[in-house]
């Protein structure tokens, strides 16, 4: 790809706005509330397309766009199965003992509702879990420069060795975000989450535009694909039958509730957002405003990935750019997605039926330089770059916060002043982020680091949800029960993990470390289940142990609990502004689209 | 808190909009090849500097309406010390 100057000053002027974000934020930081929860001042609007954009990540634009060249439309139940129904959830029956109780984050909730251990379990385990997925972003971003050769012209023109790329990828996105979080806290990284929001919004609405336009519109799209790809529910009934290689029940109950619920309800990352939020009806609208761009994010990232595998396959020598230079070196590929090129043997990676595996994370770059004229091209890469930025700071955020709080001021230094609260803030800022640098080197080193710390989060989140459930709803749940049944929660992940194997994998990292005792279909399937698992047991014995010790006070509970907190008032709010009326609203969109595209 | 987010996002996209729209008017046809023949960087940079312009204008009125109901509390609370 080479860029040329309106794509660079296009970029330019967004730096300097993330930048100018801070800078002109710094003075309202005076309190460590200001810094760590933006001084609950924002209005709803603001935190909502925040707590969109705090997802953001490189999973979600690169990673779904791939997903649906891969799966078709069947990919959009991560948006209207996977996170709607979750996020209605939370804003309407949970927002009010999250923002009511007044707790700074996640894991202080649960040292009120329940004990220290449980506070200690989560706020460490979240803590390291923000470090490798800020430095996942990270590294991921810097291959990606790497790969579509962004920087590659500017480093010639300034004699610098083409090796130094990544690490001048590294180093500048790190910087970037330390300085705006360093300079105004939460609040900066909300707003740029917002900008980050439209930003990707204006990069990405003309590609499926011009996508759609080529391929003659959604009908000419739906011509040129296989049936299963524009049919979200066909064949769902059996694992065997649709490309998922999930059945229903997995679906609903494994993506839809244990790991949807899980991470939309309980993850601080994204409920810090609503915590700024400057009122109770504010924060519980929050996640229900961001249900609106959720349900319509499909469109922007999916479609794209649809368009790219169903355009016609290039010949295999090479893709040209607007300019005429040579981007992407084509194998036999699939639409403009090219195969898997093996790193050491320079030759077409091929799967177990001798079939080459596509690269189907660069259907949104491929699209980017396939359909873009230089200038919407800068637009586009910065947006992409956008949203690899926010998904970092959000990790960022919720790292400084929860160290400060739950960690420092919980176990190394209780007494002291709010401005040294503060301070400690700035500060883990700046060793969060170095220890992501850390964190996205490492993934360079040992190929399979990530995908075990990812296999370790999953065991480690898996059963939480089930905590929350019954520490909200249940006055009976108490701490040795809550604590008792994460461990155990966990540990059946584990176990289910080591027991069972997807098909065509071999035992190790992909499971059946201890004994194959059950094949899944495909490792989506496996994944669903051991979250089913870890949840069902984390359930039950939170209950039994809950039932054999001593209950907690009832007046301890008070804004804890459901049944012992008053319920919010809203009576006075214009129907439009109520949350039980917009999460109806929100359920009805995402059902009816799933009807639609069914 | 303290700043309205509407203005760096309308000042940003204002920009941005310019630039793509100015870029636009004064660029070879041959570069739109890839986007189908279409002169997305004009068109889609007038779509970004409405967006910002408009932005801009609910910052403006934001700051009008808040002037407006300081005025009115202080008009009230003057009324009240009669």
């Amino acid at each position: 790809m080479s860029l040329t100057s309106i794509d660079w000053l296009i970029m330019g002027v967004y730096f300097v706005f993330v930048l100018g974000i801070g800078v002109a934020l710094k003075r309202y930081m005076k309190t460590s509330t200001d810094f760590f929860l933006a001084g609950r001042s924002i209005p709803a609007w603001i935190c909502g397309l925040a707590f969109l954009s705090a997802n953001l990540g490189a999973q979600e634009v690169i990673g779904m766009a791939a997903s649906g060249a891969k799966y078709g439309i069947a990919t959009s139940h991560f948006y209207w199965i996977g996170a709607v129904p979750a996020m209605v959830f939370v804003g309407i029956f949970m927002m009010p003992f999250y923002y009511g109780s007044k707790a700074r984050s996640v894991p202080e909730y649960l040292r009120m509702r329940f004990d220290e251990k449980t506070r200690g379990l989560n706020a460490i385990s979240f803590a390291v879990m923000t470090i490798f997925s800020s430095g996942i972003s990270m590294y991921a971003m810097a291959k990606l420069i790497q790969v579509l050769h962004v920087f590659d012209g500017a480093f010639r023109k300034m004699e610098l060795p083409p090796g130094m790329i990544f690490h001048v990828s590294i180093v500048l996105s790190a910087l970037i975000v330390l300085g705006y979080i360093f300079l105004g806290g939460l609040t900066s990284a909300i707003y740029n989450e917002v900008l980050q929001f439209f930003l990707i919004v204006a990069g990405f609405l003309p590609l499926v535009y011009l996508g759609l336009k080529s391929v003659g519109g959604w009908r000419g799209l739906k011509a040129s694909l296989p049936p299963a790809y524009s049919h979200s529910w066909q064949g769902m009934a059996h694992a065997n039958t649709n490309p998922l290689g999930v059945e229903v029940f997995g679906l609903t109950m494994g993506l839809g509730f244990v790991l949807s619920f899980g991470y939309w309800c309980t993850n601080y990352l994204v409920v810090q957002r609503a915590m700024a939020a400057d009122s109770m009806s504010a924060a519980r609208r929050t996640p229900l405003i961001a249900a609106v761009p959720k349900i319509l994010f499909p469109i922007l990232v999916i479609l794209p990935g649809l368009i790219a595998i169903a355009l016609p396959t290039q010949a295999p020598t090479s893709l040209r750019a607007a300019n005429g230079t040579v981007i992407v070196q084509q194998a036999t590929g699939r639409g403009i997605i090219p195969a898997k090129i093996d790193e050491t043997s320079g030759k077409v990676k091929l799967d177990s039926t001798g079939k080459p595996v596509l690269d189907y994370d660069l259907a949104i770059p491929n699209m980017l330089l396939h359909y873009f004229p230089t200038g919407l091209l800068g637009l586009g890469l910065t947006a992409l770059l956008a949203s690899f930025m926010s998904g970092m700071a959000g990790n960022v955020t919720a790292f400084n916060t929860v160290w400060t709080y739950d960690i420092y001021q919980s176990y190394i230094n209780k007494h002291a002043s709010d401005e040294h609260y503060l301070w400690m803030g700035r500060m883990a800022t700046v060793f969060g982020v170095a220890l992501s640098i850390a964190a996205a080197y490492a993934a360079t080193r040992f190929n399979n680091i990530m995908d075990f710390l990812q296999l370790v989060f999953a065991f480690v989140n898996a059963p939480l949800f089930a905590t929350f459930l019954l520490g909200m709803f249940w006055k009976r749940a108490t701490g040795h029960g809550a604590f008792g049944g994460l461990l155990s929660g966990t540990a059946a992940a584990v176990i289910h993990h080591g027991l069972t194997l997807p098909v065509g994998a071999v035992p190790g990292i992909k499971g059946g470390w201890l004994a194959t005792v059950h094949m899944y279909p495909s490792e989506m399937a496996q994944n669903f289940w051991t979250a089913i698992w870890a949840w069902s047991v984390c359930f039950v014995i939170t209950i039994l142990i809950s039932l054999v010790t001593k209950p907690h006070k009832e007046e301890e509970m008070v804004g804890l609990v459901y049944s012992l907190t008053p319920k919010p008032s809203e009576e006075h709010l214009p129907w439009y502004r109520r949350p039980a009326y917009l999460g109806i609203a929100v359920l009805a969109l995402a059902l009816s689209l799933n009807i639609i595209f069914r | 808190m303290g700043m309205d987010i509407r203005f760096p996002i309308g000042l940003m996209f204002s920009v941005v909009g310019v630039l793509l729209t100015v870029f636009g008017a004064f660029s070879r046809r041959e570069i739109y090849r890839v986007s189908l023949g279409i002169n997305m960087n004009l068109a889609w940079g007038l779509v970004l500097l409405a967006f910002g312009v408009v932005m801009l204008l609910f910052v403006h009125v934001g700051k009008k309406s808040e002037r407006l109901r300081e005025t009115k509390a202080a008009g009230e609370a003057a009324r009240r010390r009669k």
